[in-house]
């Protein structure tokens, strides 16, 4: 078992959830899958999917929701 | 009373723009701005700098407690709105009249009527202005929608009353559509904005979009003329032109004066645009939407007609009555504006903040660059991407394409990636060269090109 971050892609303002009347794409105790949405940057007005690199379990988020993050942030921690 | 401290309400070009106006009526300003704008160029070109919130504009720039708050510590008499944020907010404006300060631009209730799609309609309608076919009012549920669809014909559009900027539109091709689409559009518009309401327009294919600018004191009303917006990509304005070739003589005078009559139906006072789509193939007009604002491609006008258009409302705030007659108005020439914005035309129009690094500007006759940029200049991912705005002007069309060509040759910014490809090639286009374009004409071009857009 190690940790792991997964980190954003993008600067911008991150979105854990596809929109705001919806649950988050992903929980603390959640599996992730490569591939799997884990959250949005909104960059510049126009939204863009952040995908899990790496699988494993959630810990926690790192960044919470509409926080102002640079590109190369950490956005989650994860056991692999 | 002639305002003596403006606060303005935005950011990037605009606000540097409202800056130059103010400094130049010898008006002080105060430049509020938010935690990742404290170093723009807004911030340093004004008299006083506040921040007003963290990066994100609904935490700032559209935080309208903390605009009035700034307005407040600093003693500013008023406050300009720009475009976007809270430009268009009726709320905003009424709030900022209550706070005893100046709104420059229209009264509240010009900006709520005109806010109202469905209401501007009417409105137009009243002011005996040619709109799309459609529904008269707001739209009573599925059947309503039906009848009216099959005495206008198919495909419409279904199209929320408080919405704008393209969100929330709907294109229906038949009754089955009709069915399932009203209710899933007023579901979104509920959401979006607050009012389920909807309005149904007839689709008119091939259209271009020309507006007509007007300034209004209050009582009087002029127009400074039309120009065409036609180049869009999703919805967005990228190229602009005045005055729009496509519209001959005894037309335009037409358009523009159906754009002073509904300018004077609300008593309008401050700049504002009247937006219509125009089939070439008829000589049609059709009124969309007023824009209660000072609009992005105002300097194509500017350029046209040689008037200040920032200086005149921000006179018209203070107090002043237009002295400029209708008669005393001509244009002479054309001009160009161009889009500068930060993103990559080879890659879908992604994106690309980063910082600015060496820049080389256009100059010499005919040639004007608004921007915020400076070399070392990070740009924020916060806010819209519009870097800059190129614009143009020569004795007719085909000089100012050349013109447009020779200053984009110019021009060089180091560290992003812009659309400057774009204009390159589309100053080369014969369709463009021609004027032989419609709104939807630029994006089958880029499925065609915008690969090689580097």
């Amino acid at each position: 078992m190690a940790t792991e971050q997964i980190l954003s892609p993008l600067p911008g303002t991150f979105y854990r959830r596809p929109a705001p009347d919806q649950p988050s794409f992903k929980e603390d105790g959640d599996t992730i899958a490569v591939g799997d949405v884990i959250g949005l940057v909104e960059v510049m007005k126009s939204f863009h999917e952040v995908t899990a690199d790496k699988a494993g379990t959630v810990v926690k988020f790192l960044a919470e929701n509409e926080d102002a993050i640079m590109a190369g942030n950490p956005l989650v921690e994860i056991e692999t | 009373m002639p305002i003596k401290k403006l606060l303005i309400a935005n950011r990037g070009e605009i606000a540097v723009r409202i800056i130059r106006a103010a400094q130049e009526l010898g008006i002080a300003t105060v430049q509020v701005h938010s935690e990742a704008d404290a170093d723009a160029l807004p911030a340093q070109l004004a008299d006083e700098a506040v921040s007003i919130g963290p990066p994100q504009a609904a935490k700032s720039y559209l935080n309208a407690q903390a605009v009035l708050d700034a307005a407040r510590q600093t003693g500013a008499d008023a406050v300009h709105p720009g475009y976007g944020f809270l430009a268009e907010s009726a709320e905003f404006a009424g709030a900022v009249a209550d706070a005893g300060l100046v709104f420059v631009g229209p009264s509240a209730h010009a900006i709520t009527l005109m806010g109202d799609k469905a209401a501007a309609r009417h409105a137009a309608q009243d002011a005996g202005v040619p709109t799309v076919p459609g529904s008269a009012e707001r739209i009573e549920g599925v059947e309503q929608v039906k009848a009216i669809a099959a005495e206008i014909g198919y495909p419409i559009m279904i199209k929320a009353a408080a919405g704008g900027g393209g969100r929330g539109i709907r294109i229906a091709a038949n009754a089955e559509e009709v069915a399932a689409l009203v209710p899933q559009a007023s579901a979104e518009a509920l959401s979006a904005f607050g009012d389920g309401g909807l309005y149904v327009e007839k689709v008119i294919e091939r259209a271009r979009h020309v507006e007509v600018q007007i300034l209004g004191d209050g009582e009087n009303v002029v127009h400074l003329f039309e120009r065409e917006c036609s180049l869009q990509r999703r919805r967005q304005k990228v190229w602009e032109e005045a005055p729009a070739a496509s519209v001959p003589d005894n037309v335009r005078a037409k358009l523009c004066s159906s754009a002073v009559a509904l300018a004077e139906a609300v008593n309008y006072s401050g700049a504002g645009t009247v937006e219509y789509l125009y089939d070439d193939a008829t000589d049609k007009f059709y009124f969309i939407e007023m824009n209660t604002r000072i609009q992005v491609e105002h300097p194509v006008t500017e350029a046209i007609t040689g008037i200040d258009l920032v200086r005149e409302m921000i006179l018209i705030a203070g107090g002043k009555k237009l002295d400029i007659t209708q008669d005393a108005i001509a244009r002479r020439g054309h001009a160009i504006e161009v889009r500068i914005n930060a993103e990559d035309p080879s890659n879908g129009f992604m994106p690309f903040p980063g910082v600015i690094g060496n820049m080389r500007l256009p100059g010499g006759p005919g040639v004007r660059f608004d921007s915020m940029l400076y070399p070392g200049y990070a740009i924020p991912p916060f806010y819209d991407s519009l870097l800059a705005k190129l614009i143009v002007w020569g004795d007719d069309r085909d000089h100012a394409i050349a013109r447009l060509s020779r200053a984009l040759g110019e021009l060089d910014i180091e560290g992003v990636k812009t659309t400057k490809p774009l204009f390159c090639a589309l100053a080369k286009d014969g369709a463009v060269q021609e004027g032989s374009v419609h709104t939807r004409w630029l994006e089958g071009w880029l499925e065609d090109n915008a690969s090689r857009l580097t």
